[in-house]
């Protein structure tokens, strides 16, 4: 059997260099690697590319990425939320690529299934669409969007085995299991992780395989952005 | 002349039976607030839910359960639960009856601006580009004029597009409006109040009238 345990955040990430692409998964502040974050933080590594949905917000997630100026370039779909961010991209600091969310997740599915590239309608007759290659396929038509080529995707689950067999929790799974299967290298971090069996194989949302490096995290604040409740 | 909630009620009308249905942020999302009782009806969230129910009580929050609007929910018996590529993969798939989104500007050709004004607002287009490229059918949920009272209801839009010729119908604070195919707003009701007149002075683009136009009626 494969055993893809390490110790903890700081052994996970310990080759990520400055430069390098990363994918980050979760959605807003939803199922995001935070033990993987806080490291990369501690590492200080530097000019970062960085391909998550979101950018976090001021003081979490990726936010704290952006505090410390590590990211060169952010691509992802949704940047509200995060005075820092909107700073940066006003001053020119941060380079910023804005992608449909769908042509974003895509182009994470495209790089886990082996696929070069995928065509999508999204953005099609707007900005988005500059420079791209259209196809009309049955009287629509479709943009060429390549498949991401990242070296590292960090994602985070609530069950992992030491196979890296991992299970998300509710819509926390979202943009984790697309990106799992889309690094060079894909590292998860994990609420509980257990021995081979200690999950149900019929249960299991992205197969070990994808998986490189897997520990369980600690002291998970799983900060909430808007709180609604019915009174 | 309606407010938020009565432009929400009055698309809630627009809903059928059995409709698997996508809400954007803001106005669409109190749709859901006024869905008739005999019908059922299926909300997705594209960051990964169909099924999904009301707010929770406070002790039922959970940090990972939240909709594309990142507030926290539930979810009804007979939800799912799949990732962002699926979601998407269902939307494009055109899975998903109705989409009920925001707009700043239409056009009379049914093109849409609703992510980005240059040099004030970059939020980017989250899943809205995807939505209205793929959707059956659009409805969008908008104010008629902005705070200087200039129409949204344009001949062009001026904004950057979030898509092209996709708008099917508009319900605003003065009006149901259907998008033609040809081009041109053609209204279909006013609102409590409200005549033609205003909706003329209020649409900058084509509108098409055509005989008597009734007001709406609400239950």
């Amino acid at each position: 059997m494969m055993n893809k345990k390490v110790k903890d955040a700081e052994s996970a990430i310990f080759d990520i260099k400055d430069g390098d692409t990363l994918m980050l998964g979760g959605f807003g502040l939803c199922g995001i690697p935070e033990n993987c974050i806080s490291a990369l933080v501690k590492m200080g590594v530097k000019n970062l590319t960085c391909i998550s949905n979101n950018a976090g917000v001021d003081d979490f997630g990726i936010g704290l990425m952006l505090q410390q100026k590590q990211v060169k370039k952010m691509i992802a779909s949704y940047v509200g939320e995060n005075a820092e961010f909107e700073r940066q991209l006003l001053t020119g600091e941060l380079d910023v690529e804005l992608i449909p969310q769908g042509t974003l997740a895509f182009r994470c599915m495209a790089a886990g299934y082996g696929m070069p590239a995928i065509y999508t309608p999204a953005g099609v007759g707007t900005e988005v669409a500059i420079g791209k290659e259209i196809r009309n396929f049955n009287g629509k038509d479709y943009l060429l969007e390549m498949a991401f080529n990242a070296s590292f995707a960090i994602v985070k689950a609530w069950k992992g085995d030491t196979e890296g067999n991992l299970i998300y929790k509710a819509t926390a799974r979202n943009f984790n299991a697309a990106m799992a299967m889309a690094g060079k290298i894909t590292i998860a971090e994990v609420e509980e992780l257990v021995e081979p069996g200690g999950l149900d194989p019929n249960e299991i949302h992205t197969p070990g395989i994808y998986v490189h490096r897997i520990f369980q995290g600690s002291n998970y604040e799983k900060r909430i952005e808007k709180k609604t409740i019915t009174k | 002349m309606l407010d938020k909630e009565g432009i929400a009620k009055r698309i809630a009308q627009e809903i059928q039976n059995n409709y698997y249905v996508n809400l954007g942020i803001g106005i669409p999302t109190l749709v859901a607030n006024y869905i008739p009782k005999n019908i059922n009806v299926c909300f997705q969230s594209e960051n990964g839910l169909l099924g999904m129910g009301p707010f929770p009580s406070e002790d039922a929050v959970d940090a990972d359960l939240i909709n594309a609007g990142k507030q926290t929910i539930t979810m009804l018996p007979g939800a799912s639960i799949f990732d962002s590529a699926m979601s998407f993969g269902m939307i494009h798939a055109q899975k998903i009856d109705l989409t009920i989104l925001g707009a700043m500007e239409v056009s009379e050709m049914g093109d849409i601006a609703n992510w980005k004004i240059p040099g004030k607002m970059v939020k980017g287009m989250g899943g809205a580009m995807d939505l209205v490229a793929s959707a059956k059918n659009i409805i969008v949920a908008m104010q008629h004029v902005n705070k200087e009272g200039e129409s949204k209801l344009l001949p062009k839009c001026s904004l950057p597009l979030t898509g092209i010729r996709c708008v099917k119908k508009i319900v605003t604070e003065l009006a149901v409006l259907a998008v033609l195919p040809e081009g041109g707003f053609k209204l279909l009701e006013r609102a409590p109040g409200v005549s033609v007149e205003t909706i003329k002075k209020a649409t900058l683009g084509k509108l098409v009238i055509e005989g008597d136009i009734p007001e709406m009626a609400f239950n």
